[in-house]
Formats: structure tokens, sequence, C-alpha cells
């Protein structure tokens, strides 16, 4: 019989340390960069990069609250749109003021997250502490009003401070000013100061930040409420309190991704992050398996490449994507077919 | 007169124009072992949901040490030190046997969000006693081997074992069983039955059982509440109940 000690230490072992999901992610960068700074990369695909890694973390960040937590949130690009424009606001005000780039960054991307959670936190009082799918529709209906009131916003700054005004453009800036927000327009001018290795360190924070979550007493009981409200509540889990991190946890993230993302552009329209862009978040999440992280990673990967890889095909292209989504979804998620491609590889090895 | 642990005092629920549970009266010993009998629809279950609260009581009073614990909430009495199974299994089957056990001590582990996130010594230390801990609850059903199979993927008898441990890791000073024995065959009820026992000395714990077989119950409780439409029928010990009338006909002549 073996002792409790080694017991203990293998069920250790056991736990989803997320050794894997570090892999992949450091893996990808150091191909890509090698690839870069030998010149093999397309200007397309060194375009991708950035984007790539925002989408990767926003759907790690939705896998948290759909998979992990059991909760639909139909509004993630909302809140990738809040921290791209708080990002956005703050490096263009702190432009003079702060001069090194890494710095700003990492002050942006901090900010975005910040407000991104406590947004987050408000749209989340009122549902959470209810059972159903609430959560569903209070973020979608949350995604379409963070796009409206955005493209309302007309906020600038020069030498005498801030001026702001709503759905109008009343704002008077100087010459020596400048437009932040311009309504429907969203932001222009924007200095790019975020970088491939920003994003994917952002990707490893992430992925800490969740690996750990799931590992610790939150993360347990994140899962717990998921599986069994009345069970949960029976051990004195607070259901509500539960459900709330795991959410603020996921938008704080999204709005972290949605920072660099949109430092990464020298123009940002709120219209950008729609119903559809939530909706294509959540593919990935329930393509790569709810609560697999690996499996998300892996198919933010590949859809958000694919499609833009199939632009040469103009007007088929998103009809081949849809194909190729629903192949993916009935081999994913048809155990039957699984079985039989099992079969299959197994017999050609053993031709082999 | 020995201490007591609960304390119900016309204790009743109505849903809707149902009557399901009227002027129950009840105490449970310190130390002791209860049973709460009655036929099917009696009413058993409804009374464990209303002591923890997944239903709030219509009318009555409920104590737990002396202290009135009917206004608190399910976690509120979690706390306080009431701990239940469930007739129709309630675990959290995607999680590991070892992960459902750990839940079950999820208050008494003393650190933060941000320790977990950070690893702290801290948040080690607690973790690391927790699950030898956990280890040594499992012992108890010899359910150490399954410690990281999914819990879902139990077999019946298991997942209700799992379910007691998983009751007892939120140290409790009663624990409330709802038909642990259900699905058991007559020498697994045994050795379940024994283990109660042990259960009730090792941690000197209360426990309430509520069994539908009454024959089962005789063996191993000290007192025995009977329930019929509702209402207590009758309550004292085994041979008391063995020998009144009404039982004999409301319950063991009724089939
Ligand atoms: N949530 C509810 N709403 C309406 N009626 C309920 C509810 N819960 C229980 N009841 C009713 O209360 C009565 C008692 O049910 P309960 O489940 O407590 O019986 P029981 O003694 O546990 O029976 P069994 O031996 O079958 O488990 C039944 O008539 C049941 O239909
Ligand atoms: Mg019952």
């Amino acid at each position: 019989m073996a002792n409790i000690k080694d017991k203990i230490k293998n069920i250790y072992k056991k736990k989803n340390s997320g050794v894997m999901s570090y892999t992949i992610v450091i893996g990808l960068y150091l191909v890509m960069e090698i690839l870069m700074k030998t010149g093999n990369l397309t200007n397309l695909i060194k375009s991708l990069l950035v984007p790539c890694v925002c989408y990767i973390i926003v759907a790690v960040a939705l896998n948290l609250c759909v998979g992990l937590s059991g909760e639909l949130s139909l509004g993630h690009a909302g809140f990738m749109s809040i921290g791209a424009f708080t990002s956005v606001v703050v490096s263009g005000t702190l432009e003079e003021v702060i001069t090194n780039d890494i710095l700003r960054l990492v002050i942006a991307v901090i900010a975005a997250a910040l407000v991104a959670s406590i947004i987050g936190y408000l749209v989340s009082i009122p549902v959470l502490k209810l059972e159903g799918d609430y959560l569903a529709i209070v973020t979608l209906a949350f995604g379409q009003i963070i796009k409206s009131i955005i493209g309302n916003i007309y906020l600038g700054i020069d030498e005498k401070g801030f001026q702001f005004s709503f759905i109008e453009d009343t704002t008077k800036i100087s010459e020596n000013g400048k437009m932040l927000i311009s309504g429907p327009t969203g932001a222009t001018g924007i200095s790019r100061i975020s970088t491939f290795t920003a994003a994917v360190v952002l990707c490893i924070i992430a992925l800490i930040i969740v690996y750990h979550l799931i590992n610790s007493k939150d993360g347990r009981a994140i899962m717990a409420a998921r599986d069994n409200r009345i069970a949960s509540l029976s051990v004195g889990i607070n259901v509500t309190r539960t459900k709330t991190l795991a959410f603020v946890m996921s938008v704080m993230l999204a709005g972290a991704a949605g920072a660099i993302y949109g430092l990464n552009y020298s123009s940002i329209s709120p219209a950008k992050f729609d119903f559809n862009q939530s909706i294509l978040i959540l593919v990935y999440v329930v393509l790569g398996g709810l609560g697999n992280i690996n499996g998300t990673i892996i198919a933010a990967t590949l859809l958000y490449i694919l499609p833009e890889m199939l632009r040469s095909l103009a007007d088929y292209r998103m009809l081949i994507y849809a194909l190729i989504l629903i192949v993916i979804m009935l081999v994913t998620n048809n155990d039957k077919l699984k079985n039989r491609i099992n079969e299959l590889l197994r017999r050609k090895k053993k031709h082999e | 007169m020995s201490e007591e642990i609960l304390r119900v005092e016309g204790l009743g629920i109505d849903f809707g124009g149902l009557t399901a549970v009227n002027n129950l009266n009840m105490t449970i010993e310190k130390g002791k072992i209860a049973g709460l009998i009655g036929p099917n629809g009696a009413g058993k279950t409804t009374v464990f949901n209303m002591l923890t609260k997944v239903y709030q009581p219509t009318r009555g009073t409920i104590y737990l040490n002396g202290e009135d614990i009917t206004k608190k909430t399910t976690i509120e009495v979690c706390k306080a030190g009431i701990a239940r199974t469930f007739q129709n299994i309630r675990l959290f089957d995607k999680l590991s046997v070892i992960d459902n056990v750990v839940i079950g001590m999820h208050n008494s582990l003393e650190y933060t969000t941000l320790d977990g996130i950070f690893k702290t010594r801290k948040y080690k230390k607690a973790e690391k006693e927790a699950y030898e801990k956990a280890m040594d609850l499992l012992k108890i059903f010899s359910l150490e081997d399954d410690a990281d199979t999914p819990a879902g993927s139990l077999p019946y008898g298991k997942q209700r074992r799992l379910e007691i441990l998983r009751a007892l890791a939120t140290n409790p000073s009663l624990l409330l069983l709802d038909e642990p024995a259900a699905g058991m065959n007559p020498s697994e009820t045994k050795d379940l039955m024994e283990t109660i026992s042990k259960i009730r000395d090792r941690f000197d714990i209360s426990i309430l059982l509520i069994e539908h077989d009454m024959k089962l119950v005789m063996g191993i409780c000290e007192k025995i509440t009977v329930l019929n439409y509702g209402m207590v029928l009758a309550s004292g010990t085994p041979e008391d109940i063995q020998n009144n009338p009404d039982v004999i006909k409301a319950y063991l002549g009724g089939e």
C-alpha cells in the first residue's frame, strides 16, 4: 500500500497546472519571432499576430466564465471595447508625460483592466444573484449599449484639459490639442505602442491567473457552483460571490486584451466590437471545448487566422469558413465520428 | 439530562395549499444517532430541507446548540455546524473524488483569492493540509484509490459514501443523512451502518438519518421519530416504536 504522501503527490501531479498551455503559447511566440527575424513572414501574417493573441486571451477569459463557471456571456466584445477605448484615452493623455512606450502601455493595460472589471461588477450585481441564464441576456444587451454609448462620446484634450460631449460634438479643441474619441469614428491617430511581445506577456499572465485560480479554493468553488448549486450552498460556498469572482476576473482579462488590441491600430471604431464579435469569441470557446484552455488557445488561433488566409477567395470566404466550422463542430462533438476517426487512425498505424 | 444539539419546535411548511410538514417537535441529544422514518411522501426530506434552509419553514423554530437558526441561510447553517447528504445524490460530478471532499473544507481554508493567484506560502500550506486531511477522510470508506476519478463516474454506492465524506469535511456538529443506504444490498447496508457509528464516535458528532426501512434503523439509532402525512406519529426508543400500535398500523402493516 502506497503511503498517503505519495498518493497526494500523484494527485498534485495529475492536476492541470497548465504546462501544455504555456508551452503552446511560448512555442508559437518563438516560431513567429524566428520567422519574423529571418524575414520569412508576410506583412499580412505580421499584422495578424497581435490581434490573434488578443483573441486568444479574450477566449481564455470567456472560457473561465462560460466553461468553468457555467455562465453564458454574450457581451465579451463589449468589455474588449471598454478596454480598448480606455487604453487609447489613457495612452493619448499620457503621451507627453510618460514618453517610455512600455511604461505607458503597462499603465494603459492596467487602467483598461480596472475599468472593465468595475463595469463588469456593476453589470453582474443584479443578475448573478439569480439562477438561470440571465447573465446571457444582460451581457447581450450590455454589448449593444456599450457600442452605442462609445459611438456617441466626443472626448478631446488640449491645454485647458479634457473636453467632453455626448451625442453631438460640441468640444472645441484648440490646435495644440487632439480628439481622443470622436463618436462613431472612434479613435484616430493612436500611437501604436502594442507589440507582439507585450501581447504574449499578457497572454502568459492571463494563463497564470486562470490556472492558479482553477487550482485554488476559489476555482474549485467556481466549478462546484457550476456542477451543483444546492450542494455548493450546503457546504457553505457563497455561490453569488463565486460566480461574481469568475465573471469579474473574466471581463478584467477581456479588458486588458482589448487594451493591447486597441493600441495596435492607428484607429479603431466602436462598431468593430459588435455582437458578431462576441459570438465569434464564443465559437472559439465552444469549439475548443468548455473548460478546456488548451483547446481554446488552439481554436482561437486557427479560427482567427483561417478567415484571413481565405481572403483571396473573396466571396466564398465566409461560406468556406462556415463549412469548416460545421466540420470541426461535428468532429469534436460527435462521439461516433470520433470513434470512427480513431479507428481509422489505428488501422492506418497497423498497416504501417 | 444530557445536552441537546438540535431542538425543533412547531416546525411546519406549506407548499401552496399543501401542508407538507406540520407541528414537528423533535430533539436530538449530543453524540446520539437519531432516526427519522416514515412512509413515502411523509415529509422526511422536507424536514432536512427546512433544517438546512433549502426551504424556509412557514412556522416554527429551529435551535442548534441553543441558538435560534430559523432565519439563517443555507450557507450560514453550514457554518453553524449542520451538514447533510441528499436523497438524489448531488455531487460535483466533473470534479475529482478528492476535490469533492476538499470543497467541503472551503470555509476552513484560510487564504485569500490573491494568495491563490500568487501561490503564497500560506496557500501551499493550507492546500497541502487540506489534501492530506481529505485523503484521511477517503480512507473511512476505502475510497483512496478513486481519489482522482471524476465523482460522476463512480458507482452509485460509492457516490453515496463520498457525499457523506464531503459533508464530514465541513466539520459539522450535526450530520443529516438522507437514505444513506438506498440502493445497497443487506451486507453493504450493515457495513455502512457500522461505519456511521464509527464516524459518530471518531468525530464526536450527532447524526440524524432518514431511512425507509424501519428494521435497518432499529439497530443503530438510539431514538426514532416516525413521520406520517407530515405529522409526528410517534417518537421514542426503537423498542417503543416497534411496539407502538399506531406505527405498526400506519407503517409496518400499511403495505
Ligand atoms: N418543493 C415542493 N413543492 C411542492 N410540494 C413538495 C415540495 N417538496 C416536497 N413536496 C411534497 O411534500 C411531501 C413530502 O415530500 P418529501 O420528499 O419530504 O417526502 P419523503 O418523506 O422524503 O418521501 P420519500 O420517502 O419518498 O423520500 C410530498 O407530498 C411532496 O410532494
Ligand atoms: Mg425523501
